[in-house]
């Protein structure tokens, strides 16, 4: 089966299961999870820790081995880390020792492209997040938002398919925060990538997410899936938005 | 609602010095007030001269010992000595630690003797290294060799178990194999603590170098020290000594010098 260029991004989940060692007894974090997530698709991984949503997304990088179902991309199941795939974890995760640009281009060098050409793609993705004035910078002298931008300008200078996101913006400061959202929202339309999102903010789930998953601790409740059917760009003050929030937040029981 | 100012005119002290010259004396002040209360309780007296030189004779005395040549060969022979002893334990140090580091079973299998090794005096075990290598260059390079070894080793060591996984999980998401990861991550990730390690080994092998100087030669600076103070020559004894303090000095700012360059990124 060939995927063309329209559906490049697709992802197939097909009966996934994974469980821990903990005390000798095994600890079931997913339990034969099926589901399809459209190319292009943004799609928010909600729930409460210990939940596994972290755990599905080291799977769908393939930083971690299900113990039992498939991870189908382009109706091609993944063995490990896949080219077509980029992490963007919590903390930035930069390598202290080389420049913004350094560390922008660091990924394609790694793939074996020459670093002037990685350099040139890379100072390309360091302008659409807004540090082209930072190229030379050293880690250290950046602000916590500065290294998160370099992070993410680091994933899409790979140009992948799907970007996997891990509670990107979980460290940064409340009013940071909201401007990365709004910057996420803007390279996701841009780039035409799917987008995966972990995060523990209900509110950045509805912001960024065409759907959000929902998954739960409790063995009985299974994961479930919600739409959120809102206009884009999204007004976090609009009525619908705010419904849609308290309907989320129901599902937690919280209000 | 009212504004209020809250920056105060910076005012400064008057009858202090300069910046520049404020930061000198505050980092050499004592330093200068040391060498001058040397010398001025040599030359008033306090102290018998012939136990403590002033510095102007001891000053007096090397200056003589290098302008003669008879110094000039003692610090070659000790340079050479702990220079060659310092590059073999760099030589070997750096890359056994950094296989230990990254593989394992090789670090179980090597450790337990490496720490006994470690925890025996150097000077313990320099009648051994005599027996076996002789009273030559041989033995006294050895034995500097083998205490110098271990603070690179153990440096080297440390500083790969201690780079941060996260950033090894970033290199491999991005495809990266075990010899790019090593290559690009671990080994950078490394070098402030290899560095530490090799200041730590010059110090040994100075210490050493002087120790073994004073056992078994007839030549060197560790040997000079102790033949002036049987000729009783004590102006000599000191110049010798500051002498080995100025090396140590040298060989540590060589070092750090060398640490700018390659760790600009950890610094300041």
């Amino acid at each position: 089966m060939t995927a063309d260029t329209d559906t490049r991004g697709q992802v197939a989940l097909r009966h996934l299961s994974k469980a821990f060692m903990l005390n000798g007894q095994p600890l079931p974090v997913l339990r034969n999870l099926s589901l399809d997530i459209r190319a292009g698709e943004s799609l928010a991984i909600v729930g409460p820790s210990g939940c596994g949503k972290t755990t599905l997304l080291r799977l769908l990088a393939g930083l971690e081995q299900a113990d039992s179902g498939q991870v189908l991309i382009d109706g091609r199941p993944i063995r490990g880390v896949g080219t077509e795939r980029a992490v963007i974890y919590q903390e930035p995760r930069l390598l202290p020792w080389l420049t913004v640009l350094e560390n922008v281009a660091f990924g394609l060098e790694v793939r074996g492209i020459g670093r002037g050409a990685a350099q040139d793609r890379a100072r390309h993705h360091i302008r659409l997040v807004g540090l082209a004035d930072f190229e030379g910078a050293y880690p250290r002298q950046l602000s916590g938002g500065m290294a998160q931008r370099v992070g993410i300008a680091r994933a899409l200078t790979v140009q992948p398919e799907i970007l996997l996101l891990d509670e990107p913006l979980g460290a940064l400061d409340a009013m940071t925060k909201l401007t990365m959202q709004e910057e996420l929202t803007r390279i996701w339309a841009e780039e035409g990538v799917t987008m995966i999102l972990v995060t523990h903010d209900l509110e950045e789930a509805i912001f960024l997410a065409d759907r959000v998953l929902v998954l739960s601790r409790d063995q009985g409740v299974g994961p479930r899936l919600i739409d959120v059917d809102l206009p884009r760009p999204r007004d976090r003050s609009q009525q619908d938005f705010v419904a849609m929030r308290r309907q989320l937040m129901a599902e937690f029981g919280l209000h | 609602m009212t504004l209020q100012h809250l920056d105060t005119p910076v005012r400064r002290i008057r009858g202090l010095p300069a910046p520049p010259v404020r930061a000198f004396l505050s980092r050499y002040g004592l330093v200068f007030a040391f060498l001058a209360l040397w010398q001025v309780s040599g030359t008033l007296g306090w102290i018998s001269p012939a136990v403590l030189p002033p510095l102007d004779a001891i000053l007096g005395a090397l200056w003589t010992g290098i302008a003669s040549g008879a110094l000039v060969d003692d610090i070659a022979i000790s340079l050479q000595r702990a220079g060659l002893a310092f590059g073999a334990a760099v030589a070997l140090g750096i890359p056994l630690g950094l296989l230990m580091g990254q593989l394992r079973p090789v670090e179980c299998a090597l450790d337990p003797i490496l720490q006994l090794f470690r925890q025996t005096s150097a000077l313990a075990l320099y009648p051994v290294f005599i027996l076996l290598l002789g009273l030559g260059e041989t033995s006294k390079v050895f034995v500097i060799f083998w205490a110098t070894l271990f603070p690179t080793l153990l440096a080297t060591i440390g500083g790969v178990k201690q780079v941060d996984r996260k950033l090894i999980e970033m290199a491999e998401s991005y495809g990266a194999g075990r010899l790019q990861v090593f290559r690009r991550v671990v080994l950078p990730a490394s070098v402030p603590a290899i560095f530490v390690g090799l200041r730590l080994s010059a110090t040994t092998a100075l210490l050493l170098l002087i120790a073994a100087e004073m056992i078994g030669a007839n030549k060197g600076i560790g040997f000079q020290v102790m033949n002036a103070q049987y000729n009783f020559q004590i102006p000599l004894m000191f110049a010798a000594i500051l002498l080995m303090a100025g090396l140590g000095l040298a060989a540590n700012a060589v070092l750090v010098l060398l640490q700018r360059r390659l760790c600009r990124w950890s610094l300041d």
